[in-house]
Formats: C-alpha cells, sequence, structure tokens
C-alpha cells in the first residue's frame, strides 16, 4: 500500500497533466518536423525529461549550431536545476542515496515548485514523508510527458493552429508563485526576479534569468535578515 | 538540419547526462550535511527567485504573437493571479486561468 502523502501528491500533481499533455505534443511534432526519427525525439523526452531545453536545443540544431554550442546553450538552460536542487538539500538530503538520484531524474519545474510550496506549509513532515509526496506529485506528470511526446511524434498535431496553448505554462507557474509570496522578503525576491530578468535580457544563454534569480535570492535573503534584526530590536 | 546519427545522440545523451547532473550536484553532495543559516536563508527564496523571472518574457512578449503583448494572454495572467489569490487553490487556479484564456481567446478572434 502506499503511504498517504503519496496520495496527496499524486492528487497536487494531476492538474499538471493539463500542461504537460500539449507542451509533450508540441515538442513532438516541433522534433519530428525538424528531422529526427522517433526514437530521437523521445531520447530527448525520456533521458533530458526538461521541456525547455528539448526545445532551445531542437531549435538549434535546425540552425545547424555546432554540437558544442547546442548543448552549452541548452545546458545553460537548465542550471536552474542546480538551484532546485540546492532548494530541495535541507528538504530530501537525508534521505537514502539511490533515492535522492531518483529525485533527481524526475526533477521537473512542477515537481520542483509543487514540492516546495508543500515542504514550506508542512514543517512537520518527515524526510519519508516528503520523498513519497514527491514520487506521487511525479506519477501523473512524467508518464503524460512521454506519451504526450510520443502522440505528437508518431500521431502529428491535432491541436488547430491558433489556440493559446502555449500559455498554459504561464498559468501553471502562476498557480504555483503566488502561494508562496508569504511574507515581504518573498514578494521582494519575486519582484527583482521580474525585474532583473527584463534588465539582464541581452545576456546569452538564458543567463539572464539566472543573474536576475541569484539577485532576487539575495534580495529576499537581505529582507528577512532585516525583518528579523527589526522584530528583535 | 545537416547532423549525423552519431552527433544527434551525442547531443541527446550529452545533454540528458548534464541535466541529470546538474539536478544531482546540491542533493548528493550535501546529502545530510547541515547548512550554514546565511545558505539557507537564500536557498529559502530559490522558487520565487527562478519562476517568476522565467514566466515574465512569456507573459509580456509571447512568441506566438511574435513577441508583442498580447490582450488575451496578459488578461489571463492577471485573472490568474486574481483567481489564485481570492481561491488559494492551485488546481482551481489552473483550471480557471486555462477558462478565461480560452474565453478571451475566442471573443477576441
Amino acid at each position: 500500500m502506499l503511504p498517504k502523502d503519496f496520495w496527496h501528491g499524486f492528487r497536487d500533481g494531476t492538474p499538471f497533466i493539463l500542461v504537460i499533455l500539449p507542451f509533450g505534443a508540441v515538442f513532438g511534432v516541433v522534433a519530428t518536423e525538424a528531422g529526427l526519427n522517433l526514437a530521437q525525439v523521445m531520447g530527448f523526452s525520456v533521458l533530458v525529461i526538461a521541456g525547455a531545453a528539448q526545445f532551445v536545443a531542437v531549435q538549434m540544431m535546425v540552425d545547424n549550431a555546432p554540437v558544442l554550442i547546442v548543448l552549452a546553450a541548452s545546458l545553460a538552460v537548465n542550471l536552474r536545476m542546480a538551484m532546485y536542487s540546492a532548494s530541495l538539500a535541507p528538504h530530501l538530503g537525508k534521505i537514502s542515496w539511490w533515492k535522492r538520484g531518483i529525485v533527481s531524474y524526475f526533477m521537473v519545474d512542477q515537481a520542483y515548485a509543487a514540492s516546495i510550496l508543500k515542504y514550506e506549509q508542512s514543517p512537520g513532515m518527515t524526510p519519508k514523508g516528503k520523498f513519497a509526496y514527491y514520487l506521487g506529485i511525479v506519477t501523473p506528470i512524467c508518464p503524460v510527458w512521454y506519451g504526450a511526446t510520443w502522440a505528437g511524434a508518431s500521431l502529428g498535431t491535432a491541436v488547430p493552429a491558433g489556440l493559446p496553448i502555449d500559455f498554459a505554462v504561464p498559468i501553471t507557474f502562476l498557480a504555483l508563485i503566488v502561494p508562496m509570496l508569504r511574507s515581504m522578503a518573498h514578494v521582494a525576491a519575486a519582484l527583482v526576479s521580474i525585474i532583473g530578468v527584463l534588465v539582464f535580457a541581452a545576456l546569452p544563454f538564458n543567463l539572464g534569468l539566472l543573474v536576475a534569480a541569484l539577485l532576487a535570492m539575495m534580495a529576499g535573503a537581505e529582507v528577512e535578515r532585516r525583518i528579523t534584526l527589526r522584530r528583535q530590536s | 538540419m545537416s547532423f549525423s546519427t552519431t552527433q544527434i545522440w551525442t547531443i541527446i545523451v550529452g545533454l540528458g547526462l548534464g541535466s541529470y547532473l546538474l539536478r544531482l550536484s546540491f542533493l548528493g553532495i550535501i546529502g545530510n550535511r547541515d547548512l550554514p543559516e546565511w545558505v539557507l536563508r537564500h536557498l529559502r527564496y530559490t522558487a520565487v527567485a527562478v519562476m517568476p523571472g522565467m514566466i515574465t518574457p512569456l507573459i509580456l512578449f509571447p512568441q506566438a504573437t511574435e513577441g508583442t503583448l498580447d490582450p488575451v494572454r496578459l488578461g489571463a495572467a492577471v485573472a490568474t493571479v486574481a483567481i489564485s489569490f481570492m481561491t488559494r487553490n492551485a488546481t482551481l487556479t489552473i483550471f480557471g486561468g486555462a477558462a478565461v484564456l480560452f474565453a478571451l481567446h475566442f471573443l477576441m478572434h
């Protein structure tokens, strides 16, 4: 029998199917049209399992960029995963190494955002419960990602052109971000992130997002430190 | 695209392996060691530091409209934030935001 934390995660992960399904299908269609065969398209979605980086890689392959440049640019898009890894470490660092290996493989944006939100709201959760919740989140997400990619690659697009399905991604992220804005420090971090990404938009390889994110983390930490100091004095 | 099969698989496997190592990085190295308080204080803001910046360009300059501000997408984003504040429920927010998105789309096209 699976623990109840798993089913809580499963329930919280299920609405993401709404995003993953069109996103995966579109990747399947785009990658196939770019000239990849079914095994290669599936290779991307199973081995890389990171939509944004996969799109960047395929786009650069269409532009015939050198192999090393394709790798550098798409890995830069995934550098944020190292930040997710650091952020999850205080919560999941105490589980066994092979479980951390599994967590790492399935570390997609939705899994990270949903689980970190849950962990912060439930300070009493054990590392074992946190792991079960994480597995619950990814269970409806990742198989749908593979299946949707396969459907897109082998069946072609059934989605009528012109529908704004690209916007499913911002909507789910907004639904995850707003509940995280619990203090002035969180609001400050979010504002610095938004302004930073616009200011540093000209940096290549998506590095603007990383600079903005680092500044935003510093802003959040600094506001928290000042609020704590003021409370103590 | 003018890549050989080997080059294509080099990209796929290289990107897969690199992404996995990035994901494993801190989780694998730190393990159950305790981090200093100032590091934890920064890490608490990772999600709100990365995600708003990630979606800001998607909201303001959608590729689907060649990077110009789109009232349908902007309206849906504002509605999504409003629904989230009112309901405090991620599932309701996702479905509500999607409903507003498609309603605006069909109203304006």
